[in-house]
């Protein structure tokens, strides 16, 4: 399981950062680090849907599930033993 | 006096007092002030005869075509109305009513065949049917904004209507909804062009018609209805322009509207689509958040609870951040 944070973060180096110099720790907030701006976050959601196989509904849209690899990985697993 | 730009009243305390008499606007004084203003830019700065003004009924462009009258004289102004297949004709009625009130000479031209030529409403249709694929002749649509008001991610949902009148909701996934704004973005974008002939032609300025709530959010289209020469309302509230309107003498009807994006074919408020509350409350909430009010001491001033307050502050940076990219010009490399 451990692969969820490490395909989300090469998602996020690839997509959003595009090879450049910024580095985030798990915790980090994207919004705070500026990672992910707010069009981010709905690709993001696609790319969650589409690799862990798992449909996030409007009100799991929140900060707590989507805005650090910490909350992205606690909110997949929770969706996947649901 | 104009409240945008007074320090705000602090208490023994520090704090910032806020009340709804915050955005009170002496508003002779501030025509007077704009008036003389867009004369300097417009003259001195930018060496143009005189101004386009693109009415498309609403408040804000109402207000910016009286104020270029005040400013120029009806003889420099020059208006036009560029309704398409989705504006409201109440809309181009006001703009109509606007340009006779003023005084100023006018064009109508309707966009619609070239925003079809182009593909506007195919791209926009093709994206909606992704989601719908029964949309077709006959049908409307508009988008709609949720969850940052509620301290979620903003997202966006996409609501048709069939011939019936029968509703559906969906959310909208990115591609879609990124191509459907594109393609929509051609109006403002089409309108833009138009406005810089006529700018061109008569060498005069363009005017662009933000207030203050669209410009610090980020609610327009870059080089669209962005792309503009002077912004002679752009450090006003919209309840300071809706005051500047009435002080102006402009029909009842334009005063007293609702703002709409009139962009897409069902009737859309701006909060539907855009800000997180309806433009009274925000207002309010934008002028809390620039003078560091805290979210308990605006809460009982909107209406809302201070953790209400808090996630609409925290939506209004988002959008800021958003905004960064449709106020940036082009960037330059430095020099070596």
């Amino acid at each position: 399981m451990q692969d969820i944070k490490a395909k989300v973060r090469a998602y996020i180096a690839d997509n959003f950062i595009m090879g450049g110099d910024a580095t985030f720790a798990d915790g980090d907030s994207f919004i705070e680090q500026h990672v992910i701006d707010s069009t981010g976050f709905l690709e993001l959601v696609m790319f969650l849907e589409e690799t862990f196989g798992v449909v996030v509904s409007d009100a799991e849209m929140v900060p707590e599930n989507l805005d650090s690899l910490d909350n992205i990985d606690a909110y997949v697993r929770r969706k996947r033993a649901a | 006096m104009c409240a945008a730009n007074v320090q705000p009243d602090r208490g023994a305390n520090g704090r910032v007092r806020v009340s709804r008499a915050a955005l009170d606007l002496d508003c002779a004084a501030e025509v007077e002030r704009i008036s003389r203003w867009l004369v300097d830019a417009v003259a001195r700065q930018l060496h143009r005869r005189g101004a386009i003004i693109a009415l498309s009924g609403g408040i804000d462009s109402s207000v910016c075509g009286a104020l270029a009258v005040r400013a120029f004289g009806a003889d420099k102004v020059f208006g036009l109305l560029l309704p398409e297949r989705d504006s409201s004709p109440t809309s181009s009625d006001r703009g109509l009513q606007v340009a006779k009130q003023l005084g100023i000479r006018y064009e109508l031209e309707h966009i619609a065949p070239t925003l079809e030529a182009i593909g506007c409403y195919k791209w926009r249709d093709d994206a909606i049917r992704d989601v719908f694929p029964e949309y077709g002749e006959g049908w409307k649509n508009k988008i709609v904004i949720a969850g940052g008001a509620q301290g979620g991610v903003n997202f966006f949902k996409l609501v048709v209507q069939s011939p019936s009148g029968t509703m559906f909701d969906r959310r909208l996934p990115i591609r879609q909804y990124l191509q459907i704004v594109a393609a929509t973005n051609f109006k403002q974008r089409i309108r833009k062009t138009i406005e810089y002939f006529h700018a061109d032609r008569l060498n005069y300025a363009v005017i662009g018609t933000p207030n203050l709530l669209e410009y610090d959010q980020g609610f327009f289209v870059k080089n669209g209805d962005g792309a503009a020469d002077v912004k002679p309302i752009a450090h006003l509230y919209k309840t300071q322009v809706y005051a500047l309107a009435r002080h102006l003498g402009l029909p009842e009807d334009v005063c007293n509207a609702s703002p709409t994006t009139d962009t897409y074919s069902m009737p859309q408020g701006q909060d539907e689509f855009y800000f997180a509350l309806p433009y009274a409350q925000m207002d309010l909430a934008l002028w809390g958040y620039i003078n560091e009010v805290t979210p308990e001491d605006l809460a009982p001033v909107i209406d809302l609870t201070a953790a209400q307050v808090a996630h609409v502050y925290t939506d209004i940076a988002s959008k800021r951040r958003a905004a960064h990219y449709l106020h940036s010009r082009p960037l330059i490399h430095e020099r070596p």
